[in-house]
């Protein structure tokens, strides 16, 4: 039915294949096709993985000193989750779209909306990483000497690692499912093949770009997860 | 004194002791007595409101609180070993703040862990990895680290079973012969206090101080009818408790040898305390009471009518010695020294005439001796 769109895919294909060729044409899912264009997602791909893993970063870095600051002055974290709270309802269109005239299009209006999604999240499980810390644990680690800048780095920290990498986990996968919107930022990535000119009709794009997503959140979990477990060996053991 | 923002009354009021080097002090009282304020008070976890607190001549105020704590053991009922780190991490906390070399903090673990009976190898587990018991002394092990004069305690034992604080109680007063530390312990348990004080601090409501004695005194002479209405109405009992065998006057006791004439037997019976002459071996260690049916015998028999149970021990506790004598039928036993010679004889009588003389605290035995094993 929408073979005038898919002419230029086509092409590629017919001289190969008649039947992957026929797939195409009836715009079925044509696993060959993706093995045969695999080089088209690359660029996207690794596009893709720069905005979550800076937008991650960043959001990171935003959230622990808002969460650091909020550790000394409770009162501050109800209004930084609210705060937080706003960003994170923000429909995401509507702040690409908002963002576009100020930061123009391209990474920078991505990122600074990405970002802001992901506060929410890593700010919570921060806050509640550090009230999560036994309270003996603090009291005997001042009452040993420690600083509160001590307590804090060598006690409180370590402790939440936990509730900290749950965040980043559920921020991450999060994050690579908005990236596909940053190509209406003009910043490209997986959801380039997915909206960007036609292909939004054509099946079997759509599925690759969504399954390589997946794949990637999936993978950058993985990851986060062997980075707790290599951070927290206490975790691992046997109970007496 | 220590006075909380909105409070009429002062948390503690007018407290004051002085806690001789090398004891253990005990702050005792029921809950909400102030007992945990003022041990927190010493090492500023909790700041004085008003008055002081000097160690060693020096007031807690004059060096930044987290530089005194480093110099003060600490140990609280909740042990709170940091879930993170080793064992050998966790004791290693206080010198490595302290800035020593890598090498001097391992000879010091592995020394802390000898003398707490742990055993090096639990050096490299996490504390989820230990039992109760075993946590409770890395604690301790933590608290001595860096050697301090001054130890603060509280309620180090409270989190630990029945059976096994016992056993722990005992272990840390046989280490304190050793180390000699100023204690500061608090409990709300009277039976604990009597056991680990050289001193004991009653306190009531408020922090206000009923009576400063050493155990013995207090259950001896309680200052009041609230000091003795909290040791509790079996105090008699507990004065047992403190002393051994070898602290009180026994009986002399009648002693043959076997196969010695009976006269001989009846001439001891005349110098002794007690009317029943009791047979030994060559040893001098007891073979049995001798009864009238033997009396009436030639020679004193090897087989006397009565075995000598219970056999008591110089060094045994005088309340576990009254509670093996009550339940003898004789109500006296021999008690014997290292070897097992016959020294002399307890009775129920001598007890109960011990506890009603006024003279029974003139025998007090020092607290690091009276260690059990």
């Amino acid at each position: 039915m929408h073979t005038a769109a898919l002419a230029p895919v086509l092409a590629q294909v017919e001289i190969r294949d008649r039947s992957e060729a026929s797939c195409i044409s009836q715009n079925k899912f044509c696993p060959g096709w993706i093995i045969d264009n695999f080089d088209r997602y690359t660029d996207p791909l690794a596009q893709h993985l720069y905005l979550v893993v800076t937008s991650v970063a960043i959001g990171f870095v935003i959230a622990f000193v808002l969460a650091l600051i909020a550790r000394r002055r409770r009162w501050l974290v109800g209004p930084l989750v609210g705060l937080t709270g706003v960003l994170y309802t923000l429909p995401s269109l509507a702040v690409f779209f908002l963002l576009l005239p100020i930061t123009g299009r391209g990474n920078t209006t991505a990122i600074i909306a990405l970002t802001a999604y992901t506060l929410q999240i890593i700010f919570r499980n921060i806050v509640l990483g550090l009230q999560n810390v036994p309270q003996e644990s603090k009291d005997a680690g001042r009452g040993v000497g420690l600083t509160d800048r001590q307590l804090l780095w060598r006690v409180e920290l370590p402790l939440a690692i936990p509730d900290i990498i749950a965040g980043l986990r559920i921020a991450t996968t999060s994050t690579v499912g908005l990236a596909t919107l940053a190509v209406f930022a003009g910043a490209g990535g997986l959801g380039e093949q997915i909206i960007s000119g036609s292909n939004i009709t054509f099946k079997t794009g759509v599925v690759a770009a969504g399954g390589l997503a997946v794949l990637m959140a999936f993978a950058l979990d993985v990851v986060l997860l062997i980075v707790q477990r290599l951070l927290t060996p206490w975790r691992r053991v046997q109970p007496a | 004194m220590k006075r909380y923002p909105g409070q009429s009354e002062p948390a503690i009021n007018d407290l004051s002791l002085t806690v001789p080097a090398g004891e253990i002090c005990v702050l005792v009282g029921p809950s909400g007595c102030g007992k945990t304020t003022a041990l927190r008070l010493a090492n500023r976890m909790i700041e004085l409101t008003e008055g002081d607190i000097l160690i060693d001549g020096e007031s807690v105020r004059r060096r930044p609180a987290a530089e005194l704590r480093r110099g003060i053991g600490y140990v609280i009922q909740q042990i709170g070993l940091f879930p993170h780190l080793t064992i050998g991490e966790n004791i290693a906390v206080v010198p490595k703040l302290l800035g020593w070399d890598k090498k001097k903090i391992g000879a010091r673990v592995d020394e802390l862990l000898e003398l707490t009976s742990l055993g090096t190898e639990l050096r490299d587990r996490y504390p989820a990895q230990l039992s109760g018991g075993q946590r409770q002394r890395v604690g301790v092990a933590r608290a001595l680290a860096a050697d301090p004069p001054l130890m603060l305690m509280d309620e180090p034992f409270g989190a630990i079973d029945p059976i096994n604080r016992e056993r722990l109680q005992n272990q840390f007063l046989r280490l304190q012969s050793e180390i000699r530390k100023t204690i500061l312990f608090v409990t709300h348990d009277i039976d604990e206090a009597i056991k680990m004080g050289d001193r004991v601090a009653v306190l009531r409501k408020g922090g206000i101080l009923a009576q400063y004695a050493t155990p013995e005194e207090l259950l001896m002479t309680p200052a009041d009818e609230f000091v003795e209405d909290f040791v509790g109405a079996d105090r008699a009992l507990k004065r047992l408790s403190l002393l051994r065998v070898r602290d009180i006057d026994l009986w002399k006791a009648p002693l043959v040898r076997v196969g010695e004439p009976t006269a001989k037997a009846r001439a001891a019976i005349a110098e002794a305390d007690l009317p029943y002459p009791l047979v030994v071996d060559t040893a001098g260690r007891p073979v049995g009471w001798m009864s009238a049916r033997d009396l009436a015998r030639e020679t004193v028999p090897q087989q006397p009518d009565t075995a000598p149970k219970p056999i008591l021990e110089l060094e045994d506790v005088l309340r576990d010695a009254l509670s093996d004598l009550l339940r003898s039928d004789t109500q006296y036993g021999p008690v014997v020294d290292g070897r097992g010679a016959v020294v002399g004889v307890l009775s129920v009588e001598i007890i109960s005439e011990f506890l009603s003389s006024p003279e029974a605290t003139m025998h007090l035995t020092p607290a690091a001796e009276r260690v059990e094993s």
